[in-house]
């Protein structure tokens, strides 16, 4: 197992966001993470990445516990971020926002990169523009990106279609898609029609608890828990 | 004419000074968001050790050196052991760098006593150069060149290095880049050390060029500093570079024509500043405030 997530309780201020989530991650799989707002979703991807450690609990990554590593050290261990506002560095170029994750650059990194343009031809475009003057799709490209030029064996990626026309959603779900025969994801998405078609496992979150999982083809076609736990009729 | 081009070498020089302490105050609030009220004791303590070297060894050059050294131990142990623990906490900060600021004043007095000190140039920088009609105080034309140069030598190491690139991109949003494996903290304390240094040689700087120094000068330097800063935008080097002219020629001309107001223009100049643009002449964009 690539990440192991036990029983996580995280506080932000006093509030007590997470109340015992475990979950998952095989790798060389998508992973999502599902649940109505404020469940707890972006909180778990927070407290994997030591922005907002757990009080009590424990992540094992690769059969190493991280959760008491600072933020810096747990991306060092391969895993990468993509945050729910994307977190451009909007003054810096796309090159510059790219060459801040590169820590090497030798010849793999460089066809990773170029990999990465491939993909997302855009950015090579784009490559001396300050990055904040990106569209709403290009941004999440970029960030992306980012995740992806190190070589992480896992990435976490929070909601990549919100804010975004859906003829770009389905632009990152094609990305997506390649993307996955690379490294592992663990995806928190609230658009069903792009988890579904991302996803091989899924955990549901309610009240910061983990409360369903299983295979996403199973949920695909269970109507009654999607009306349950997601609300979809 | 000649007093003209006299107050406008003065008001570039003061302004050079003031942008050596200005440069440090900006980068450490625009990366960390502190608002470092000690910054001018790295200045003074910069002031008094090159002084003081500089009359023990006959040496300005070595005075200068040992003025840089010191401000990048006292910036860095402040970092680590003053700092650090109340990042995020605003009022802490102000609260405990205004402490560090009385302390450090008051360390002088203790080491070297209460009495000002007094300086005066190398023999290769006294004296002046007669162009012309004008004359060119030689110091001062140092103090401007060294001025510029740490502006381009800073503006370089911002956008072409990679730790330039680290502090630019953290200034934009600290928590991402330590997401991407950077420790951040590292950066701080390098930011926190350079910035006390450009301090303490600005500090280095001004003993010669005004004569006398004393252990309150600190915090005077430290307003015209903030000043500086506001007017400029905040976290941002060439706002300050022109903002600290600005703030230098201002002062040089209203002390000759209205010195009653000559303070008074500073304080103006940044009220109009907060009015009509108040993420300064050049604030960026990225930096949270």
């Amino acid at each position: 197992m690539l990440l192991k997530v036990e029983q996580i309780e995280t506080y932000i201020d006093q509030h007590h966001i997470l109340q015992g989530v475990s979950l998952e991650v095989p790798a060389g799989q998508v992973t999502v993470l599902l649940g109505r707002n404020g469940a707890g979703k972006t909180t778990t991807l927070r407290t994997i990445m030591g922005m907002t450690p757990p009080a009590k609990g424990q992540i094992i990554f690769q059969g190493e516990a991280i959760h008491q590593l600072p933020t810096h050290a747990i991306a060092q261990k391969g895993i990468g971020y993509v945050p729910e506002d994307q977190g451009i560095f909007a003054d810096l170029t796309v090159e510059e926002n790219i060459k801040v994750a590169m820590h090497k650059e030798d010849a793999e990194t460089k066809d990773r990169l170029a990999w990465i343009l491939d993909l997302f031809p855009d950015l090579k475009s784009f490559w001396e523009r300050k990055a904040g003057n990106l569209s709403g799709g290009q941004k999440q490209m970029l960030s992306l990106s980012r995740a992806l030029v190190q070589n992480n064996p896992l990435i976490l990626v929070d909601e990549p279609s919100k804010g975004l026309a859906p003829v770009v959603v389905d632009k990152v779900v094609d990305a997506l898609k390649e993307i996955k025969d690379h490294t592992t994801i663990l995806l928190v998405e609230q658009n069903f029609a792009m988890a579904s078609a991302l996803g091989d496992r899924f955990y549901i979150l309610d009240n910061g608890q983990t409360q369903l999982s299983g295979s996403m083809q199973e949920l695909a076609q269970n109507e009654e828990l999607k009306r349950k736990w997601l609300g979809i009729a | 004419m000649d007093v003209l081009f006299n107050l406008t070498l003065n008001g570039l020089a003061t302004g050079m000074l003031i942008f050596l302490l200005a440069a440090g105050l900006t980068l450490i609030f625009g990366l960390m968001h502190v608002l470092n009220f000690a910054h001018g004791g790295m200045f003074a303590w910069g002031a008094y050790t090159g002084v003081w070297v500089y009359a023990q060894t006959g040496s300005f050059t070595i005075g200068v050196i040992c003025a840089v050294i010191v401000g990048v131990i006292l910036g860095g142990l402040m970092e680590r052991w003053i700092i650090r623990p109340v990042y995020g906490n605003t009022m802490q900060q102000i609260l405990i760098t205004v402490g560090v600021m009385l302390v450090l004043s008051e360390m002088l007095k203790v080491v070297w006593g209460p009495n000002q000190l007094s300086s005066h140039p190398p023999e290769l920088l006294a004296g002046s150069w007669q162009v012309g009609g004008f004359i060119i105080i030689k110091y001062r034309l140092l103090v401007i060149l060294v001025g510029l140069l740490v502006l381009i030598g800073v503006q370089l190491l911002l956008t072409r290095t990679k730790l330039g690139l680290i502090v630019r991109a953290g200034v934009s949003d600290p928590e991402m880049v330590q997401a991407l494996g950077i420790d951040i903290r590292r950066v701080f304390m390098i930011v926190f050390m350079l910035g006390a240094a450009l301090a303490a040689l600005g500090g280095a700087l001004l003993g010669p060029y005004s004569g006398v120094i004393h252990a309150d000068m600190g915090m005077e330097f430290a307003i015209l500093a903030f000043i500086v800063v506001v007017i400029g935008g905040m976290g941002s080097i060439p706002g300050s570079a022109l903002a600290a002219v600005i703030v230098g020629l201002a002062g040089a001309f209203m002390n000759y024509y209205v010195p009653d107001l000559s303070l008074a223009v500073n304080l103006l100049l940044m009220l109009l500043v907060l009015i009509f643009r108040p993420q300064g002449l050049f604030g960026a964009k990225g930096v949270q405030q």
